[in-house]
């Protein structure tokens, strides 16, 4: 077993009387890409805001390479990429203001984050359009920088909420092939929640949630098998139906 | 990387981030300028003759009623930008961008506190902008006074900022924003003694004036009054030191992420 990025150890949270996820449990390990597959309201965005701490679970753990979140925030924080649903660019700001914003709140030096920003762009094929105003970009060029930003201090977890939502399908592509090209390339670990099948690779490992608990957990071949399906669609299909009935 | 130069750089970033924002708002800039412009030069005329002002600390002698309100205007701009950054901080947090702030490897604390001293240093430029324009216009004040009103700024500026960043902790949507220019703004700026001095309104109402006694904006106008003259209001300076801690504390509270008032927001979102 590789040595773990994120380990999520029976977490629960509820908003007022219910829970929203309940006693959840998945490790994933470094260079690991996984699918948090779940429909709209399954309780990803929860999860995915107790993993960045927006939000502190009163029960469970989280540990991000090996550090307490709870006890230790500033430190596990600082191994984590975070790309959220909503756009967080500041549209006002050009695309290198916004990165070196983002440098500076990471500690890295003016100097180094100019070199660190010239690579994360090229690399998403954004190197001549730094000086533009984000206001000026389309969604799935400002969805290029914020994952440019969320890579900027090199960390060993990248985690996205649905990161495609809102883009056509070139642009979805583009962001899902790239993000796995780079979990390939650079052994980070990333953890993508998505309600789209279609954007999980044969090779992911996949992790099922809905209603905030755990449907099924393992590589997208052993869910199959473990559900008599042919495919993922079949699959996701069968679990969700056996909770709705 | 020491804790020290990754905090100084961080300070630096969301400090140069705010003013960035500031400066490519231009209309934003203007509206802090004409707001108070407005009253010194169309206000403060018509009631210059209506309101008398006596000599009371820090003034030696007989001043004009422009001269009088000048640190309640200075006052008004840090309030409404302290609003404007609560404004901005709701904004941020419906579009995501307060997200990526709070998931920055730094304490809370510290995050909002800078993010307070960016308000801050926003609204200073501000007023020194309104002070330079008073000076064309002929209102008469101590070149000593742009210099011993800083560190009077900073602390009102921190205040107001705080009270704002209270407010974004609890305001759930930005639709709601409006309803703190009826029930915030206008009273604390009315309740206070940035337009007439508070022995007029004890004249006229004991209630009034004791309500307008324990207004933070109150000790914030007078410390900004006195340090104009280069003088120090140790009671001033104290009430606002004392509300800042308790509107930041307040505020730190309201965002944290285990007891706060976030949580709760995303319930109703």
């Amino acid at each position: 077993m590789t040595e773990a990025a994120l380990e999520i150890d029976a977490l629960s949270y509820g908003y007022g009387r219910g829970f929203a996820i309940e006693d959840i449990s998945f490790r994933i390990g470094k260079g690991e890409f996984t699918a948090l597959l779940g429909p709209n309201g399954a309780g990803k965005t929860t999860l995915f805001s107790l993993i960045t701490r927006l939000f502190e679970a009163p029960r469970g753990n989280i540990r991000v390479c090996g550090i307490n979140l709870r006890e230790h925030p500033t430190r596990a924080l600082a191994h984590m990429g975070v790309v959220f649903q909503q756009p967080t660019l500041d549209l006002d700001l050009t695309v290198r203001q916004n990165l070196h914003y983002f440098a500076s709140l990471h500690g890295i030096g003016r100097r180094d984050a100019a070199n660190r920003i010239d690579e994360a762009l090229d690399r998403l094929d954004m190197g001549e359009r730094d000086k533009e105003k984000v206001r000026q970009l389309n969604g799935g060029h400002r969805r290029r920088v914020e994952l440019a930003r969320a890579l900027l201090h090199r960390p060993d977890l990248l985690v996205l909420d649905e990161p495609t939502v809102g883009l056509d399908v070139p642009a979805r592509r583009s962001i899902v092939e790239h993000v796995h090209e780079l979990c390939r390339s650079q052994g980070m670990a990333v953890l993508w929640a998505t309600h789209l099948i279609d954007e999980v690779h044969a090779d992911d490992r996949v992790v099922v949630i809905h209603k905030g608990h755990i449907l099924a957990d393992g590589s997208v071949a052993e869910v199959n098998q473990n559900n008599s399906s042919a495919n993922l669609t079949q699959t996701f299909h069968r679990l969700i139906n056996q909770v709705a009935a | 990387m020491s804790s020290a130069v990754h905090y100084g750089r961080a300070l630096n970033g969301i400090v140069t981030r705010e003013v960035l924002r500031f400066l490519h708002q231009r209309e934003r800039f203007l509206a802090a300028l004409v707001r108070p412009l407005v009253w010194l030069l169309v206000f403060a005329a018509g009631f210059r003759a209506a309101l008398g002002v006596s000599i009371i600390p820090p003034y030696e002698t007989y001043i004009t009623y422009e001269t009088y309100i000048i640190p309640g205007l200075v006052g008004m701009i840090q309030l409404f930008n302290g609003m404007q950054s609560s404004l901005s901080m709701v904004y941020d947090r419906e579009m995501g961008s307060m997200r990526t702030l709070l998931v920055s490897p730094l304490p809370r604390w510290f995050l909002l506190t800078s993010k307070l001293l960016a308000g801050t240093a926003v609204s200073v430029l501000q007023v020194y902008a309104f002070l330079l324009i008073a000076l064309a216009f002929g209102i008469d004040l101590p070149a000593i006074g742009f210099v011993t009103v800083l560190p009077a700024l900073l602390l009102s500026g921190l205040m107001l900022g705080a009270v704002g960043m209270l407010l974004s902790s609890t305001i759930r949507q930005l639709e709601n924003f409006a309803g703190v220019m009826n029930f915030v703004i206008f009273p604390t700026f009315f309740l206070s003694s940035a337009l007439y001095p508070l022995w007029k309104m004890q004249e006229s109402s004991v209630l009034l004036f004791q309500i307008c006694s324990a207004n933070p904006f109150t000790h914030a106008v007078e410390l900004i009054r006195f340090a104009l003259y280069a003088q120090l209001n140790w009671e001033s300076l104290g009430w606002t030191a004392l509300a800042l801690l308790a509107f930041l504390g307040a505020a730190i509270y309201g965002y944290n992420p285990a007891r706060g008032f976030m949580p709760r927001r995303a319930q109703a979102e």
